[in-house]
């Protein structure tokens, strides 16, 4: 017989379901109240939720502070963009070493860019994990730097343009052309990534995650292969950042370099913080509280950045477990 | 390519690594003594361009303008070390990063209102607009050899202040054992606040040196900081010999490599399509330089505590 949960994590779960609920009836409060035409920005919110969501299993869990993790969401993006965009054009994709064709297809296209953001963050996890600390900072944000210059050499992907899409992915018979089916597609994605990712950090690996943040040497010394967990960690990481790209790519029917910056890579990281890191609905909530700020802001003042400034400035100073803390008052993870 | 060619790109290369190697020098002193990471470094470089081009423009002097913007810079460094830095020495990477991130929005935004969105001009001075024959028959802009020689200067400066002063003494015992110092009297906090406004200082003279190459504008300051970090990164985080060693190679490596892809690309692509190739891998070749490095020196080429 396992013991109740303490009251503070009852209360998050608790929390976490009436998000849920929240979000499920939305689609449906807002066609009563007429307002449907701000589905999409929600849809955008989710994604933006499951990145950080994503990022906060490296930087909450695992102390590592991916200051790259925009390369990620970009490269999500781009694949999905440019499946479409030759499946448009009707050219493959590659033609050397082996064909691929474009492709309107979801269950191809989203896969397919959690695949190739997965592969990138296996190959920069793998430089970067080998350094610590200011280290890793500097170097995620430099790769992140190089993947965007590497997308701008790519004459065909409209360079600082961006690239255009023709059409949506389509989900079986379904086309997701609506603002509905993509809306729940992307709920269906960040509910599912954080019960895995729950799951998972309550498990071995994600103990051994979580400790190797706290004592590394212990870690080892118990036998545990601390870079190995990482990678696999990153590895995840970065994937699900690729799906919230693949996301964003459908929702705005259009790909911009902008996704890949060191810009987004900050916002990611302020996301995290300011929901409360290693709580995994807290960036959840920080992603919708920091886009809703976003929004409202810049209709009141062109200037909307130097609010946000120093509202990060306090939370940083002031709120360092982030709104979730507010909700379920645990001590923080690490 | 010709060697004719080939040495102008180098001393283009040069002249890049000298910024980097003013940006790099503070970044680093900040991050040894105090063991901060400070992201709105490039906030200083940025200030101290607009303000030393400010100053020139209204007086006309080159000269009052970069003792305009180092002094602006410095004295800004010193007001964030007082008001915000301070409090941050005791936190963890992490809340640095956010807080001086918070700080670039800030300064970012504050520099659009007061100078507007458009770049500023900021023009050569005249007693260095023309060129000099570096060797017969080979003409090369004044101003890029001037940068080089303030560059050398600063190094040299540097190096004086850290090796042969009381407070350079002060400065290596903090990188190497901070809570002794402390235990030893120094006042850490003049100490930590003077380290500050030096970088700053340094960023300053970066920043009014590039104005003439490169456009005065909101964000030019991010784009020197992440070359900056690879820079510190690729020489060893907290070692100014590192930091010199880095800049130069990474100025040359970014200089090099954009002037020569062109021509080898021309070959293959049509010519526009060959340019703007060339210009975005020519970027890469920076980060893959550092991920070289990285996997064969994971601490970079002087680690701090080699």
């Amino acid at each position: 017989m396992r013991e109740p949960a303490p009251w503070h994590v009852r209360r998050g779960w608790i929390a976490a379901q009436i998000g849920l609920a929240a979000l499920i009836a939305a689609p449906f409060v807002l066609t009563v109240l007429d307002r449907s035409y701000l589905l999409p920005v929600l849809t955008r919110m989710l994604a933006y939720a499951l990145a950080a969501a994503a990022l906060d299993l490296v930087l909450g869990y695992g102390g590592l502070v991916s200051f790259g993790h925009g390369a990620f969401l970009g490269t999500g993006a781009y694949v999905t963009g440019v499946l479409l965009h030759h499946a448009g054009q009707g050219t493959p994709v590659l033609r050397w070493p082996f064909e691929i064709a474009g492709s309107t297809d979801a269950l191809l296209a989203f896969p397919a860019a959690a695949i190739v953001a997965g592969a990138l963050a296996f190959l920069i996890g793998a430089v970067s994990l080998r350094t610590r600390g200011v280290h890793f900072i500097m170097i995620t944000l430099a790769f992140a730097q190089m993947v965007y210059f590497l997308v701008l050499a790519i004459p065909e992907y409209g360079g600082t343009d961006g690239l255009m899409l023709p059409a949506r992915n389509r989900l079986l018979d379904l086309s997701l052309d609506g603002d509905q089916p993509l809306y729940w597609l992307a709920l269906v994605l960040l509910v599912g990534f954080l019960l895995i990712a729950q799951r998972i950090m309550e498990a071995r690996f994600g103990l051994a995650l979580r400790g190797a943040r706290q004592n590394e040497r212990r870690m080892r010394a118990l036998g545990y292969q601390v870079y190995l967990i990482r990678l696999l960690a990153f590895t995840i990481s970065g994937a699900a950042a690729g799906l919230a790209g693949a996301v964003l790519a459908n929702q705005a029917g259009f790909v911009s370099p902008d996704l890949l910056s060191w810009q987004r890579s900050g916002e990611l990281i302020m996301m995290v913080i300011l929901g409360g890191q290693g709580t995994l609905f807290g960036p959840v909530l920080g992603a919708f509280v920091l886009l809703l700020l976003e929004e409202e802001l810049s209709a009141v003042t062109e200037h909307w950045m130097l609010v946000l400034g120093p509202i990060l400035l306090v939370c940083v100073l002031f709120f360092r477990r982030g709104l979730w803390g507010q909700v379920s008052r645990a001590p923080a993870h690490g | 390519m010709d060697s004719l060619l080939l040495l102008e790109q180098t001393l283009n290369g040069l002249t890049l690594g000298v910024m980097l190697f003013l940006m790099a020098a503070g970044l680093t002193l900040i991050f040894g003594v105090m063991d901060v990471i400070n992201l709105a470094h490039g906030s200083l470089y940025m200030l101290g361009a607009f303000a030393g081009a400010t100053v020139t423009a209204r007086t006309g002097s080159f000269a009052l303008g970069v003792l305009a913007g180092v002094a602006a810079s410095a004295v800004i460094a010193l007001l964030l070390e007082l008001t915000l830095i301070r409090r941050l020495y005791a936190r963890d990477h992490l809340d640095q990063v956010l807080a001086t991130y918070a700080v670039i929005l800030i300064a970012n935004e504050s520099v659009k209102i007061a100078w507007g969105p458009q770049p500023i001009f900021l023009g050569t001075p005249a007693a260095l607009a023309g060129s000099i024959e570096i060797i017969p028959g080979v003409p090369y802009p004044a101003y890029r050899l001037a940068i080089i020689g303030a560059g050398i200067f600063a190094a040299l400066f540097l190096w004086w202040l850290i090796a042969r002063t009381r407070l350079g003494m002060l400065i290596r015992a903090g990188t190497t054992h901070r809570a002794i110092v402390q235990a030893l009297g120094v006042n850490i906090q003049v100490l930590f606040a003077l380290v500050f406004a030096i970088g700053g200082a340094l960023a300053g003279l970066a920043g009014m040196m590039a104005g003439p190459l490169l456009a005065v504008q909101v964000g030019m300051g991010e784009q020197i900081l992440i070359l900056t970090f690879v820079v510190v990164v690729v020489g060893g985080l907290g070692s100014v010999r590192g930091a010199m060693a880095g800049a130069l190679l990474v100025g040359l490596v970014d200089t090099l490599s954009r002037a020569v892809l062109p021509a080898v690309l021309r070959g293959t692509l049509d010519p526009s399509a060959a340019d703007q190739v060339a210009a975005n891998l020519g970027a890469v070749a920076v980060y893959l330089l550092m991920a070289v490095i990285l996997a064969i020196r994971p601490q970079g080429l002087f680690p701090r505590h080699a």
